[in-house]
Parts: structure tokens; C-alpha cells; sequence
């Protein structure tokens, strides 16, 4: 129907006010995530997790901070969509993913499949939850709620072709600017998840910031991991003839 | 390979503040080791009664014991299957749709499949009721058996768990040598009212043995340092050696062609139209649980007495409780195998090493491939490059 949004999350203007945890937890009525001090810099909130769609990395590394806003990055090859198996994870209008909380049966299958981490399962709800990129405002044609609180446009929502076009111009000003740490994640449709439909600026190595350096989607490999399949269900037949051989007939 | 990537420092890579990168499993024990054991049981079980069928023809005696666990099996590992979903009421919103990009989706139709034919199957077999029915379940519980001892394999392996991920090519064996050796056990124990009958279950044991053995070293092997979640954890290490324990005492047990050792003609790999008492493994392992070999005589004694009801109840011979004791370790190995897995999964993902290091070798290798291509291409084949990169024949690569 309508074209591809997502967002570019421009780490390197990023303040660490958490507006945009806080305004996605306002808008999604998403229920707390524990108050606990976890000295880990000004980082309370620890990682994506069922009640925590958008979450602010901070790292405080000798000559400065790093601040990046985290999300689903809403995949290409979404693996978390593959694996679930009633349907409750679809592909909406905006090619973004989305779990309808009334058809999920709680199975906790898309939990480790996920390459990111990022989707989970709510304890004492046994549903899974995980940023829906405020497809309802979507539909009432507004921005995500992250998008629209953030004070800087670290978070910067639209069409994808746009969003990549306008990270590229960023990057290489930055690193005309001599920030040659700058690079960008999961803007490449050749990647291992099929691009992401959020991707971003960061300026340090992925892993620093709790990402994985080169994700893939695990479905990929799934005609492979049947033909093993196949092969042992075969050879357990093979052994079950062998075992009940020469006893009769 | 392995050991380019033993050399591979752990901390090398940065990480945030040390923890995970991906998301651990959330699956609960005993729920999922459990319904992994019991499922891989059911199919060797369904599987074993068929072939029974076949060997034994149209109008022969049904594999009563076989059918019996099979659907056993299968009902209570399908309980606790629906006991993990964290909405158990929506249980069946797995069967609104079939998906075969995800393996629990085919799972549950193969489970449906199966539990609905060796619920059938051994309805028959103890009512007497529509034997051709029940024959026709039987038999097609050879074919969805198979399938439901390893698709756990592909269901686990198909997620970032490294762990499980890059062992996709060993875990549908380790899965079938498991099933199979819990199936023989089943067949030993069962065995005991008609030494003869053992004969198949104690081969199905120790070839199940060989290669959950052969497969589990394999994997190690193969994945160096990715592997270490399984070597060191203690479910599996205790799997491990009961299993060749298992398997070894299962094959001694049929060694020596001693006096009841001949194949006598009629029953399958179980006695024909035995309750299921005779089938469980559980009352092997605590007639033999380390007790004095005296009192696990007397034990398998009873036991034996029990089962064959008329028969004159003997002392049992060594060879016999060489096979309880086979089954007893099988068994116990089969679900420590299975809880292994679970918690190597676990501690796999809970390493941001594991995930990190092999991905960035990937990423380098990909980054250097494209570097001596020339340019023109460049944009395309380093897509292709991505797209290869998880492929099944590309060992220990580090998965997403
Ligand atoms: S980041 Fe994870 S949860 Fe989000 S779409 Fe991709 S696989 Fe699904
Ligand atoms: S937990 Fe829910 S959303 Fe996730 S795979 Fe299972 S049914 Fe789908």
C-alpha cells in the first residue's frame, strides 16, 4: 500500500534525555520495566525487552559519551515474523513488523530468534511485545511517538529511500568534518537481515553499543537444516530395520 | 577451523557493560528438555512399531507395547508443550495457520499428526477394536515418527543462539541417536517378560548410542570454542557418559548367545499384548538406581514375574540386568542430553563473545573477499557474500 517508513537514529546528535523512552511508555501504555540502579553509566533502563521499546545506551568512554537510542530495527528478513508460528507477528502496510498481542500464544519462540535481542516475552502476561513503530499513529498518518518527543532529531522518521539518502549526506559530512568514526548499521540491503527498516548513525563499533557486528537471519538457512533433518530421520530408520533384522520372515 | 578460532581471545571485542547480545531462551524447565526427550521418544517408538508392522504383515500381532509408548509419549510431551506457552488457552492459534518458515508451525502439525495416529494405533491395539485401522496408524506413525524426533533439532537450531545455530547440522543426529537409544531402553525393560523381544530394543540402544555419541563429538569438533556452552555444562557432560555407558552395557547385554538368546518367532520389538507396565522406563531406573545387585535381582525378579504372569519367575541372569541397567542410563542420558541443550543454549546467548567474535571474522573475511573483487561488482557480490555467509556449509560462522 504505502511506501516503506522507518527511522534513522543519528547516534552522533543524541543527547541521552530519554524522551523517547519515556514518550514510547506514554503512547503505548508499555507498563514498567523495574526501577533498579545498574551502574552502567546514566543506562537504568539495561537493554530492549518486552516493557522497554526504545532504550538509551549510554557509554562514557575517557574523552566523551556515547548516546544511542535503540529499537527494533524492524527487518527486512525479519526472523522473529519466520519463526512465529500463529501468525501473530505480520508485516504491516509500512513494511514494518508488528505482534497482535490477541493471537499470540506466548510460545517465546521469536525470543531467541531474534538476531538483536530485542523482542521478549512479558512475565505474568505471557505474551510477546516489542516496538510496534506506533502503528497506529502510523495509520492516523502522524509520526512514532520517539520520533516526535526527540529534542534533536536523533530520531528521524520517513520513507526509508529518503531516511538512507539523507544518512549518507550525514556520514560523509561527518567525515569530512574529520569524525571518521562514523559509519552507518543496517542501512544495506545486503546485509545479513535483509537491510533494517531502522537503521543508524553510530560512531564507535557496534558491539560497543550492544549490537551485533554482522546479524543474520537464521531462516536462511532453513532448507539446509531440513535436508539434515532429513538425513538423521533417515538414518533412524535405516537403524530401526537394522535393529529388528533377521529375527523373523 | 576450530582451531583457528581457539585462538581467538575472548576479549578482544567490546561489549556493553558485558551483557547479552540477543536474548536467551525463555523456555522453562522441566517443559522443554522434557517434551524434547518425550517427543524424540515417541517418534523412535512410533517408528519401531511400524517396522514391526511391516515385518510382521497383515494380520500379524501389533506391536502393542510400542504403539502404547508411542502415544504415551506424545500425549504427555504434548502437555507439557502447551504447559510452556506463556497463554496456554491460545494453544490451538497454532494450528490456524501453517507456516513452513517456522519450525514450531510444521512441528505442530507433525505432532498433530503423529499424536493422532498413535493415539489411534494403540486405542487399537489394547480395545482390539478396527484392527486395520489401527495397523494403517501404526504405520503412518512410521512416517511422522521419524520427523518428530528431529525437528526439534531444526526448531532450536533455526534461532541466534549460537550455540545452537552453528550446530544445525549435528543436532538432528544427536537427536535421533538420543530417540532411538530412549526407544531401545523401552524395549529392553519391556523385553524382560520375553528375553527374545529385548534383542531389537538393545540394538536400537546401542546403535542410538553410537550415534548420539559419534554426533555430539562431531559437533564439538566442528564448532571449537562456540562449542564450549555444551562442554561445559553438567547436564550434558552427565548425558553424555550415560549414554555411552548405556549404549556400551546394551551391547554387552546382547553378547553372548546365551540359552533364552535365541530369536524365537512372533512378538515385536515388545510383547505382543503386554500392558504397558512393562514398557516404562522409569520403573527400570529405580529397580536398578545403584541399588545391591541383589536387590535389583530380586527387583527385575518381581518385575519379570510380574510381566509374565504364568511364567515361572527365575533369578535373572547378568545379562538381564546389564539390560535394565542400560536402560536405566539411557533413559537418565536422554534427558540429561536434553537439558544440556537447553542450558548450553542458554549460556551461549548469554555470552556477548560468541557473538561477536565469530560475527566480526565473518564480516572481515566478507570486507576482504570484496576488496580484491573489482569495483564494479563490488555493490552485488558482497550481497551475495551476506546471503552464503550463513549457509549450511559454512562451519562454525557465528550466527546473528
Ligand atoms: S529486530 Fe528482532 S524483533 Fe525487530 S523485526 Fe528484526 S527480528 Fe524482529
Ligand atoms: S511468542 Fe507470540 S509473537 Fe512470538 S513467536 Fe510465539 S506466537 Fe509469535
Amino acid at each position: 500500500m504505502s511506501e516503506r517508513m522507518g527511522f534513522f537514529t543519528d547516534t552522533s546528535v543524541c543527547i541521552g534525555c530519554k524522551a523517547c523512552e519515556v514518550a514510547c511508555k506514554e503512547w503505548n501504555d508499555v507498563p514498567d520495566d523495574g526501577f533498579v540502579f545498574r551502574a552502567t553509566s546514566y543506562d537504568n533502563t539495561g537493554a530492549l525487552g518486552a516493557s522497554t521499546w526504545r532504550h538509551v545506551a549510554f557509554i562514557e568512554n575517557g574523552d566523551g559519551w556515547l548516546m544511542s537510542s535503540d529499537v527494533c530495527k524492524h527487518c527486512t528478513d525479519a526472523a522473529c515474523l519466520d519463526v512465529c508460528p500463529t501468525g501473530a507477528l505480520f508485516r504491516t502496510e509500512f513494511d514494518t513488523v508488528v505482534v497482535q498481542s490477541d493471537v499470540c500464544n506466548g510460545c517465546g519462540y521469536c525470543v531467541p530468534a531474534c538476531p538483536y535481542g530485542v523482542i521478549d516475552r512479558r512475565e505474568g502476561d505471557g505474551r510477546a511485545w516489542k516496538c510496534t513503530m506506533c502503528y497506529d499513529r502510523l495509520r492516523g498518518g502522524l509520526e512514532p511517538a520517539c520520533a516526535k518527543a526527540c529534542p534533536t532529531d536523533s530520531i528521524q522518521f520517513g520513507p526509508l529511500d529518503e531516511l538512507r539518502e539523507r544518512a549518507a549526506a550525514r556520514v560523509a559530512g561527518l567525515h569530512a568534518a574529520g569524525r571518521t568514526e562514523a559509519r552507518l548499521y543496517g542501512e544495506d540491503p545486503a546485509d545479513g537481515v535483509g537491510g533494517d527498516g531502522a537503521f543508524f548513525l553510530l560512531m564507535a563499533e557496534p558491539e560497543t553499543y550492544g549490537l551485533p557486528p554482522d546479524p543474520v537471519v537464521t531462516t536462511r538457512d532453513l532448507p539446509a537444516m531440513w535436508r539434515w533433518a532429513a538425513a538423521a530421520a533417515l538414518s533412524m530408520v535405516g537403524v530401526t530395520v537394522l535393529a529388528t533384522a533377521g529375527r523373523r520372515r | 577451523m576450530a582451531r583457528e578460532r581457539a585462538m581467538v581471545p575472548k576479549a578482544e571485542f567490546g561489549s556493553y557493560y558485558g551483557q547479552p547480545i540477543i536474548k536467551a531462551p525463555i523456555w522453562h524447565e522441566p517443559h522443554m528438555p522434557l517434551y524434547l526427550y518425550l517427543g524424540g521418544l515417541s517418534g523412535a517408538c512410533g517408528l519401531a512399531a511400524a517396522v514391526e508392522e511391516l515385518r510382521a504383515g497383515p494380520g500379524g500381532p501389533p506391536a502393542t507395547v510400542a504403539r502404547l509408548a508411542a502415544a504415551a509419549a506424545a500425549a504427555a510431551g504434548a502437555g507439557f508443550l502447551v504447559a510452556e506457552l506463556g497463554r496456554p488457552e491460545r494453544f490451538l492459534n497454532m494450528l490456524r495457520v501453517f507456516k513452513p518458515t517456522s519450525p514450531m508451525s510444521v512441528g505442530s502439525w507433525v505432532l498433530a499428526a503423529h499424536g493422532g495416529a498413535t493415539a489411534l494405533a494403540a486405542g487399537s491395539a489394547v480395545t482390539g477394536l478396527l484392527p486395520a485401522a489401527g495397523r494403517l496408524a501404526a504405520l503412518a506413525s512410521g512416517l511422522t515418527g521419524p520427523v518428530m524426533s528431529t525437528y526439534t533439532a531444526v526448531l532450536v537450531a533455526d534461532t541466534a543462539v549460537p550455540a545452537w545455530h552453528e550446530a544445525r547440522r549435528e543436532l538432528p543426529f544427536l537427536f535421533a541417536g538420543s530417540a532411538l537409544a530412549g526407544a531401545g531402553a523401552v524395549g529392553i525393560v519391556s523385553g524382560l517378560a520375553r528375553p527374545e523381544t529385548a534383542v531389537p530394543g538393545r540394538r536400537m540402544a546401542a546403535l542410538g548410542a553410537a550415534v548420539e555419541t559419534v554426533a555430539s563429538t562431531v559437533m564439538e569438533r566442528r564448532l571449537g570454542t562456540l562449542a564450549d556452552p555444551y562442554r561445559q555444562d553438567g547436564m550434558m557432560r552427565a548425558g553424555r557418559l550415560l549414554t555411552a555407558a548405556g549404549g556400551v552395557l546394551a551391547a554387552l547385554a546382547g553378547l553372548p548367545a546365551g540359552p533364552r538368546g535365541g530369536s524365537r518367532r512372533g512378538q515385536g520389538i515388545v510383547p505382543a499384548g503386554r500392558g504397558p507396565a512393562g514398557g516404562w522406563p522409569g520403573s527400570a531406573g529405580r529397580a536398578s538406581a545403584g541399588g545391591p545387585v541383589r536387590a535389583a535381582r530380586a527387583a527385575v525378579a518381581a518385575a519379570r514375574s510380574g510381566y509374565a504372569g504364568a511364567r515361572t519367575a527365575s533369578r535373572p541372569g547378568l545379562r538381564e540386568l546389564a539390560g535394565v541397567a542400560a536402560a536405566a542410563a539411557l533413559t537418565a542420558g536422554a534427558v540429561c542430553t536434553r537439558f544440556g541443550v537447553l542450558r548450553a543454549g542458554r549460556a551461549s546467548a548469554a555470552d556477548p563473545a560468541y557473538i561477536v567474535g565469530p560475527q566480526r571474522e565473518r564480516l572481515a573475511a566478507r570486507r576482504a573477499a570484496e576488496a580484491a573483487r573489482t569495483p564494479g561488482d563490488g555493490g552485488r557480490t558482497a550481497g551475495d557474500g551476506g546471503r552464503t555467509a550463513g549457509d549450511g556449509d559454512r562451519p562454525a560462522g557465528g550466527s546473528g
